[in-house]
């Protein structure tokens, strides 16, 4: 074997390895869209579950993903976004600089369970929210902080100095100038992290296991202080807490359908706002 | 010195309490997953913890043994690691190097769909895909082993080790390629002796991010592990992790007392190891100035 063929050997078998992400990835996806598709109807997704889940739809499941994001992304954006400001346009060299962005870090690494805890902790028992709407939604919060965080300084960052410095040069403040010349530009980037960000919420179970635990809840929530079901965790009671795995199979596929279609969705779009914005913004 | 209007002094006082946040939330979780965990370390102390059973449930002889739960940890994530390497650090010399831009255009977004899939769902993909053929290729009575648990990790894993490796890969300064193709190396030799060496810290930092993916993983291994804490090396036996172990728990627990605690305990292990690879991860990467992950 000489070298050449030697060199198409290697790529060829780098590339099968590379490839075969993909035929994963499809392979899972595929077999829930099609084992699930046949579940999805406008009953399946408007009507609460019915005998321990195996009959019936899915909405206070639904709902409660719904309640619980809403929740999360409104405390964690003005947060995620202002921290990102400060990061981008004040700070300057310095130890505290370094340990926000050791926070920042330390934060994304933080294993999810271990959020849970942190909640339980602090939102359910000291401050007293009890598992409720509440206490997951800022779990969660905590949690996406640091998603929210690295894209919009990314997208500030992506904002032009000149931009900046033609504004201070008319003298107007630093405060006007972030707000009229900087913001609106990183907007898209913003949403971008933004909807990362509740995809994550979203997909999210072992917090929401500790601070809203509610395994099987058919009703729909009356205020943020109620327990509420969630799609992760209805997912989760189906496929684990169900003695009859088979006749649950058609409500394990179609939650989990739900469930991939509003965060693989959230991505697609995600991604598609960044395709669309670095095309239509170029300077 | 600029003189600033008020709400210019506002804002900035605004931006930085936000940021000052960002710290106190680090803060608040080691305080209070600390402060949780004090129970047990005044009534059982950490010489229990070294016990080599974990039965916290028994009413007459409860026993904290880590060892079995941190053992269960271990044995998955070094298996989901040994699984995750070669896909994710192939992919990214491959993505890097070799792929075409088409190519890339096909394969990026697949490996961050892996990345966005929810932990609960690909567990539940273990439980009804995975497991029985697991059970089935190695004829067992259950599918639910460590071998499935940390199939279902390496797949989690990938996404991490592949991304950050290709930020590696492609930082390496394409003289150092030039030169290497200029004294006739093919590019092969390129690849294995000239990339991937000098981009070597960065693939090692995207491995301990990997790892630290994994042991922090609840889900996956909750649902398809097996749930047993036992010691064993045996990839065939079904364990519990030290995350499926506080998920299970507590919900069965009463507040305040040394079981609820010694979960915070488990808690402040898990906290601890994914810190420390993070840390060291990070030194890394920002050693050799590669994109913060």
């Amino acid at each position: 074997m000489n070298a050449r063929t030697r060199e198409t050997a290697a790529f060829w078998a780098m590339r099968l390895t590379a490839y075969s992400v993909v035929v994963i990835v499809g392979y899972i996806v595929v077999d829930i869209v099609v084992r699930g598709a046949g579940t999805i109807s406008i009953p399946f997704l408007t009507e609460p579950m019915r005998k321990s889940g195996l009959e019936g739809g899915i909405l206070p499941a639904i709902a409660g993903t719904f309640w619980l994001v809403a929740c999360a992304i409104a405390a964690a954006l003005p947060l995620g976004v202002a921290c990102a400001i400060y990061l981008t346009e004040y700070a300057r060299p310095s130890r505290f600089t370094d340990m926000v962005r050791l926070a920042i870090t330390t934060l994304a690494g933080v294993p999810s369970i271990v959020f849970g805890l942190f909640g339980l902790g602090l939102f359910v028992y000291q401050l007293k929210f009890g598992q409720s709407i509440l206490a997951g939604g800022l779990t969660l919060a905590c949690l996406i902080l640091p998603t929210i965080i690295v894209a919009s300084e990314e997208a500030l960052r992506a904002v032009p100095a000149d931009f900046r410095a033609g504004s201070m040069a008319l003298g107007a403040t630093k405060w006007y100038t972030i707000r009229t010349n900087v913001l609106p530009y990183a907007l898209p980037g913003i949403m971008t992290g933004s909807i990362l960000g509740v995809g994550r919420a979203a997909g999210e179970t072992a917090p929401i296991l500790l601070t809203v635990a509610a395994a099987y809840l058919p009703f729909l929530p009356n205020s943020p202080m109620d327990k509420v079901a969630a799609l992760p965790y209805h997912l989760y009671y189906l496929a684990t807490q169900v003695p009859d795995m088979k006749a649950a199979e058609p409500m394990q596929y179609g939650t989990a359908l739900v469930l991939i279609a509003l965060v693989l969705g959230m991505n697609l779009g995600a991604m598609l706002i960044r395709a669309y914005f670095s095309r239509k913004h170029r300077w | 010195m600029r003189t600033s209007h008020w709400t210019d002094k506002v804002a900035r006082l605004v931006f930085t309490a936000a940021a000052a946040n960002a710290i106190l939330i680090v803060f608040l979780i080691f305080v209070f997953i600390g402060a949780e965990s004090r129970t047990f370390m005044g009534t059982e102390g950490l010489g229990a913890l070294l016990d080599t059973q974990w039965v916290p449930t028994s009413e007459i002889d409860a026993r904290y043994g880590l060892l079995p739960i941190l053992g269960g940890s271990l044995l998955v994530t070094f298996l989901a690691t040994l699984f995750a390497i070669p896909f994710g650090v192939i992919g990214a010399i491959y993505l890097a190097e070799v792929a075409k831009p088409w190519e890339r255009e096909i394969l990026k977004p697949f490996v961050e769909m892996l990345a966005g899939i929810p932990s609960v769902v690909v567990g539940f993909f273990g439980v009804v895909v995975l497991g029985p053929m697991v059970r089935d290729v190695f004829g067992l009575n259950t599918g639910f082993t460590a071998l499935t648990a940390a199939l279902l990790l390496a797949l989690m894993a990938v996404p991490t080790i592949l991304t950050i490796s290709e930020d590696a890969i492609r930082n390496v300064p394409s003289a150092y390629k030039q030169a290497s193709v200029a004294l006739g190396a093919s590019r092969l030799q390129t690849i294995f002796k000239v990339c991937v060496p000098a981009a070597l810290s960065g693939i090692v930092a995207a491995v301990m991010l990997g790892i630290g993916r994994v042991v922090g993983e609840t889900m996956a291994v909750l649902m398809v592990a097996g749930g047993r804490p036992v010691i064993t090396a045996n990839p065939m036996d079904g364990v519990r992790t030290m995350t499926a172990t506080i998920a299970a728990e507590m919900g069965d627990v009463a507040v305040g007392d040394t079981h609820y605690s010694v979960l915070f305990v488990v808690g402040v292990v898990l906290l601890l190891m994914t810190f420390t690879l993070n840390f060291i991860a990070q030194r890394v990467l920002k050693k050799y100035g590669y994109h913060q992950a």
